[in-house]
């Protein structure tokens, strides 16, 4: 089973490496861009296939190691 | 008075750190690897600057799960001092210790200056030799030193004084909210700082600004 996870800035949270990307962005020509958020992405290959166990393991992972959730929110999907 | 760093894979600033430490206390500095799960008997244990794992994930953020934290938890928990130092501030951060984030710096840009600290807490362990709105020059050398958090946390941290030291003069280097550039746990006795006060305290280093800091900690 494969878990994906997405780490996010939490709204609210400034992220100046995506307002330079958005400004970089602009200077290659792309126009109409409200906003950039930059995230994370992991994948994380997990042994057996008991859905409801990954899912509560991984929202233990990320609580513990792959979010800081003082300033991140994470969402996982499981396939 | 007994002192112990902590060494990480990839920290780079223990030397000048144990230079500092063994001026002032005049007794050798315990070195501790990241693997222990005890410390020696110590009062005060810092974790100093570098890099520790590279920076992966998030600045600290590795370090911060290594064995021989639950060993400064538990110094901490009875009330032993621990000092961080820029990598050393963002682990105690990651690790829980201290309240808030250490982000990317707002212009991005890594930081190497010297900066003006001013002293907003003169009863704290490392400044007890100053005086409230002393202000002292610090070299501050960092990527990640932009100081995060919630309204209330800020808040509570300000009205409990646990901010130690704050850029003063117009010089904060990264974007830290209210100009923190360094505070302590509401018990006062964990503290963390980005700036570099072991790199002032030498004429060689051009100014000894921040001697006072570590006469403190042997006062």
């Amino acid at each position: 089973m494969k878990a994906m996870i997405k780490v996010t800035l939490k709204t609210g949270v400034l992220d100046p490496q995506g307002k330079a990307i958005m400004g970089s962005l602009g200077s290659l020509g792309f126009s109409g861009i409200d906003s950039v958020r930059q995230g994370k992405y992991f994948e994380v290959e997990l042994a057996g296939n008991n859905k409801a166990a990954a899912m509560t393991q991984m929202q233990d992972m990320c609580e513990k190691l792959l979010a800081n959730t003082v300033i991140e929110d994470y969402e996982i999907e499981l396939a | 008075m007994k002192t112990a760093i902590i060494q990480y894979p990839g920290l780079n600033r223990e030397a000048d750190m144990i230079m500092a430490l063994e001026n002032v206390s005049g007794a050798s500095v315990k070195t501790v690897w990241h693997t222990e799960t005890e410390l020696p008997q110590t009062d005060l244990v810092v974790i100093p600057g570098g890099f520790s794992y590279g920076d992966y994930l998030r600045c600290g953020a590795i370090a911060a799960r290594s064995p021989v934290m639950a060993a400064i938890k538990a110094h901490a928990e009875k009330g032993g001092k621990v000092l961080g130092v820029c990598n050393g501030f963002q682990i105690l951060i990651e690790a829980g210790l201290l309240p808030g984030a250490l982000m990317r710096n707002a212009k991005l840009k890594f930081v190497c200056k010297r900066v003006t600290l001013s002293i907003e807490n003169d009863s704290s362990f490392f400044t007890s030799k100053m005086n409230r709105g002393d202000k002292v020059r610090c070299p501050v050398a960092h990527h990640d030193g932009n100081y995060f958090a919630e309204a209330e946390t800020l808040k509570k941290l300000e009205d409990n004084n646990q901010v130690i030291f704050r850029y003063a003069d117009g010089t904060n280097p990264n974007g830290s909210l209210h100009d923190i550039a360094g505070i302590s746990n509401a018990k006062g006795n964990i503290i963390g700082m980005m700036p570099h006060p072991e790199n002032m305290i030498e004429p060689l280093h051009g100014r000894t600004d921040c001697l006072p800091l570590f006469e403190s900690i042997a006062a």
